[in-house]
């Protein structure tokens, strides 16, 4: 015999299928990174390209460490915005969460090294000392419409589990935008400019993160 | 679900009615309360419901409805958890009886405005929950596929809900 909460559960059954609309499927998770990464990307080459000479950044790069450390930077932008939109839709591998890893890792030992190569000094070498409050908001103030555009296309999956989806996908933008400061910013990175970076980089997650069921729109 | 994502309603009323059992199946390994159970069914195929233009044709079904039943019933854990540390199930207080003596104070207020300038002074969740249960006299499922919020939390927020207002009334009495 149905109990009154199975018959309950008849009548939801009925109610969802009485007002069933037709959906439009929602692309795969890689395509919608991509897409997302494609159009930032376009939008920052035309403004380097327009704003900054890319001479002294292709200078900086010929060197080993500054080359792997760019490269762990923007890998770890790529890397952290594909795990979100592949952690946005249900029955995907939790695993996606652990891609951003390894670059992530190499970002902070190559920035680390960096701090090093300058003898943990509070100024960089002769004629390169940076501005570290400059970098503190220069990757605040460009993660912000980085996260508005991003979240945008990931409110429309309506991520059942919100946490990983918005802690990566703040992480991805928070990566973008230091990657964009190496071309406006071109210079050893300080322990004072680290730590201003890394500050830069948790404010933004832990924002993005504390507002994600209402940015994401969560089911 | 194919069919069901296109806006077939007979073929989404059968999908729903025949993973129901499944669901069950699933949310029983976390709980054993059959109250509980339903209530976790519900939520379930209240959120496939929502996400349902988030399944991929191309890929197992299973997985994914899984996935969704495995994140309601741990999200239904940790609220039960948190809950109840802090307060007593009362299943009473969803009933209205019909015996005007049965009904508390708070059911004897008469005036419309009265009743709006209380409900203004609550939570928007609490006063959404108590409008669509209360008021509008919907079914758990029915608020909470209008809401947004799960029939265990429509519930909790119903019962804050109901605790506030009778502050309320009492310092408005004194």
């Amino acid at each position: 015999m149905q109990t009154d909460k199975a018959m309950q559960t008849d009548k939801v059954i009925q109610s969802l299928a009485a007002q069933l609309q037709p959906v439009r499927r929602l692309r795969s998770p890689l395509l919608r990174a991509l897409l997302w990464l494609a159009v930032i990307g376009a939008v920052a080459g035309l403004l380097i390209a327009h704003a900054v000479g890319v001479g002294v950044f292709l200078q900086r790069v010929a060197v080993p460490r500054v080359a792997v450390e760019t490269a762990a930077t923007g890998l770890t932008a790529i890397t952290a915005v594909i795990a979100a939109f592949e952690l946005s839709v249900p029955g995907h591998s939790p695993r996606w969460a652990v891609l951003p890893v390894l670059p992530l890792l190499t970002w902070l030992g190559a920035s680390g090294l960096g701090c090093l190569a300058n003898g943990l000094g509070l100024h960089g070498a002769a004629g390169f000392s940076g501005d570290s409050s400059h970098c503190f908001a220069f990757i605040t103030g460009v993660s912000v419409p980085l996260a508005v555009a991003l979240f945008w296309m990931l409110r429309r999956a309506r991520p059942i589990d919100p946490l990983p989806v918005a802690a990566l996908g703040t992480l991805g933008v928070a990566a973008t935008a230091a990657f964009l400061l190496q071309f406006f910013h071109p210079f050893d990175v300080t322990v004072i400019d680290l730590a201003l970076h890394l500050a830069a980089i948790a404010l933004v997650v832990v924002v993005g993160t504390a507002w994600r069921r209402p940015l994401l729109a969560a089911a | 679900m194919r069919a069901a994502q296109s806006g077939d309603r007979a073929a989404y009323e059968k999908l729903l009615g025949e993973i129901s059992p499944l669901i069950r199946a699933l949310v029983r390994r976390h709980c054993s309360n059959r109250a509980d159970i339903e209530d976790m069914v519900q939520d379930t195929l209240l959120t496939l419901h929502r996400v349902r233009h988030t399944y991929d044709p191309g890929r197992p079904f299973c997985p994914w409805l899984a996935a969704i039943a495995w994140r309601r019933s741990i999200d239904a854990l940790r609220r039960r958890i948190r809950v109840s540390k802090y307060e007593i199930a009362n299943q009473g207080v969803y009933e209205t009886f019909s015996d005007a003596a049965a009904n508390s104070d708070l059911e004897g207020v008469r005036s419309a405005e009265e009743v709006e300038d209380l409900l203004q002074l609550l939570p928007p969740r609490q006063r959404d929950a108590l409008q669509a249960l209360k008021l509008k006299q919907m079914t758990l499922a029915e608020a909470s596929l209008a809401s947004g919020q799960s029939v265990a939390a429509l519930k909790v927020n119903t019962h804050r809900a109901l605790k506030r207002l009778r502050m309320l009334l009492e310092a408005r009495k004194r």
